[in-house]
């Protein structure tokens, strides 16, 4: 399979500290990505970078072979960025119909995405509440919701489910199945496990270098330890850069 | 149908934020209010101590609207001591001696004017002269004088520290960036939001012009729609000022910083003191947006004139706006190159 997205040796330096060091990854079109790494690795550095929030010091991105930034791409970019960025005196409503429009989803087939998303993130009851009244876990779901309205074919989700208890968290990700199996990338970046173990393939990150690539299964087996967590302490510990 | 929705977004969010609808539209309006109570007041009437002066000549001062007292040489120097009188006037021989109080110079000019008017009377052959005013009257008090500069400045004031902070929290709560993580273009960005704004900025125009002219009587020889465009185009430097500033602040706090540094020298130099004479003082008021806003309001309020005699004015006010406007579209480079 010819990637999707492609990342040609980054790096991205921050005055004189390096965050992310000479990094190449390639992600098939269709797969559930994950990036795995402590906090502080560099995964949210690694994934704005992937969507344009930041020019790296060096290296390129191409997606769908296209070089970023570009603004056609980001109408096929579905973003949930780590903290959540949603206007607190709108209602939930307000905020997704203002995406809505931004994103140029036609006016008519407004309310149907809109009422999918919030079915999918569990927050139909809850519309019309301006979000300053929404507790932590239902501002996530928003932000997730937000990135799902105009069904993008590439999902980049920062810790999407932190914050969520497991019930939803559940269903969230059968959700990323589901939205995977028609044809959607989606990249994730966590720091648990048992959540890295459910996507296709992962990149662990460590100190900005990817330490180790591969299927949650292939890495497990070469590092010839039993679980993700024994693994990524293994790789961890053979790679003294 | 983006920019569209920009708006409509601010104005969603402007609508459930009463406070600052408040102080967007009612403060400046009580700014206004109290400094015309104090600026319009009618002319200080001096008390002047006399002693042997004599009853025709007090009788001339008293038509001036001065209060006499008569007093001994000792009790007028207590009172002048107490404030109680501002000046102390003696008749001596062939002399006549003046003792002013001299701390307060409203005061001070206030006898001053009383005595030469009382001269004038005692020697009818000094000059006659007819005075005639080519704009303005003797009316024209120091709030119709200043008070096209001060609506310039309030409306500056408000409107950049409403917008300011307002686009400072698009940057600090994420949505900015969130908003690059669209297809948005960062024209479409700076142009929607300052179209958002610039539908209260209108009203805030409206209602600081409707007040001054109609309610507090300022001076008012031109046109109310001339003196709308004004202020309008000087809030709107005011605003796209305000958010280029506002990303290089951190926090409210650092916004606030700007107002001493970027605000308030402003209003020295916009024409309510007189520094033409000084040639580098009058250079600094040349780099100051509301030096332009100011002269057009004053030429439009209190001469009169027509918006085609003050179309420098606005040729630079328009300026600064534009080159204020590229530079935030250039600003948002930082978050995304294209
Ligand atoms: N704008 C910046 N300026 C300076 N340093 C930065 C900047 N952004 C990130 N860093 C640094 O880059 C490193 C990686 O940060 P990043 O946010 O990518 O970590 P992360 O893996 O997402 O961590 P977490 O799991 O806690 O979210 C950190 O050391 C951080 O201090
Ligand atoms: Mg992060």
């Amino acid at each position: 399979m010819s990637s999707f997205i492609t990342l040609n040796s980054i790096q991205q330096s921050f005055k004189d500290e390096t965050v992310i060091k000479n990094v190449d990854l390639a992600i098939p079109q269709g797969q559930l990505f994950g990036l795995l790494g402590p906090s502080g690795s560099g995964k949210t550095t690694l994934v704005k970078i992937i969507i344009g929030l930041l020019n790296p010091t060096k290296g390129t991105v191409h997606i769908d072979n296209q070089k970023m930034p570009s603004l056609k791409l980001m109408q096929e970019i579905g973003y949930m960025a780590q903290s959540d960025a949603l206007y607190s005196e709108l209602t939930a409503k307000e905020n997704l119909y203002f995406f809505a429009s931004i994103y140029g989803i036609p006016k008519k087939q407004q309310k149907q995405r809109v009422q999918e998303v919030a079915e999918i993130v569990d927050l139909t009851a809850h519309l019309d509440k301006t979000l300053e009244h929404y507790s932590g876990g239902m501002k996530r779901r928003m932000s997730l919701a937000v990135a799902l309205l105009h069904q993008p074919k590439l999902l980049i989700l920062d810790e999407p489910t932190v914050g969520i208890d497991p019930v939803l968290r559940a269903s969230i990700w059968q959700d990323l199945k589901k939205l995977q199996k028609q044809g959607t990338t989606i990249i994730v970046t966590t720091h648990v496990m048992d959540e890295a173990e459910k996507c296709d393939n992962l990149a662990m990150l460590r100190d900005g270098y990817v330490i180790a690539q591969g299927s949650p299964d292939q890495l497990i087996e070469k590092s010839r330890t039993g679980t993700l967590e024994e693994a990524f302490l293994q790789y961890g510990k053979s790679n003294h850069h | 149908m983006r920019i569209r929705a920009i708006i409509k977004r601010i104005v969603q969010q402007f609508l459930r934020d009463k406070r600052s609808i408040a102080l967007m539209m009612v403060a400046p309006l009580l700014v206004m209010t109290l400094l015309w109570l104090v600026l319009d007041l009618d002319q200080y009437e001096p008390t002047i101590a006399v002693t042997d002066v004599p009853e025709q000549m007090q009788d001339l001062l008293e038509e001036q609207d001065a209060t006499i007292i008569e007093m001994s040489p000792n009790e007028a120097e207590e009172a002048l001591g107490d404030k109680e009188v501002d000046a102390h006037l003696t008749w001596k021989k062939d002399q006549v001696e003046l003792t002013m109080e001299g701390s307060d110079s409203t005061a001070t000019s206030a006898v001053q004017q009383v005595l030469n008017q009382t001269s004038k009377q005692l020697n009818p052959n000094s000059l006659n002269m007819e005075v005639n005013f080519l704009h303005g009257s003797t009316d024209l008090n120091l709030f119709d004088n200043v008070g096209p500069v001060l609506i310039g400045f309030f409306v500056f004031f408000f409107v950049f520290i409403i917008g300011g902070v307002s686009f400072l929290r698009e940057r600090t709560q994420g949505t900015l960036e969130r908003l690059l993580a669209t297809p948005l273009r960062r024209w479409e960005i700076v142009v929607g939001y300052l179209s958002g704004f610039g539908i209260f900025i209108l009203l805030q125009s409206i209602v600081i012009a409707v007040y001054s002219i109609y309610v507090l009587d300022i001076y008012m020889e031109g046109s109310f729609w001339a003196v709308l465009l004004i202020t309008f185009l000087l809030a709107i430097t005011a605003l796209s000022l305000a958010t280029l500033l506002s990303a290089y602040a951190k926090n409210e706090f650092q916004m606030f910083q700007f107002i001493p540094v970027v605000i308030v020298p402003q209003v020295f130099f916009s024409g309510i003191f007189h520094i033409e004479s000084v040639g580098w003082l009058d250079a600094i008021g040349k780099i100051m947006p509301l030096t332009y806003g100011a002269d057009a309001l004053k030429e439009i309020m209190i001469r009169g004139q027509e918006l085609s005699a003050v179309l420098g004015d606005i040729g630079i006010l328009v300026g600064f706006s534009l080159v204020f406007i590229l530079l935030n579209i250039l600003a948002l480079k930082q978050h995304r190159k294209l």
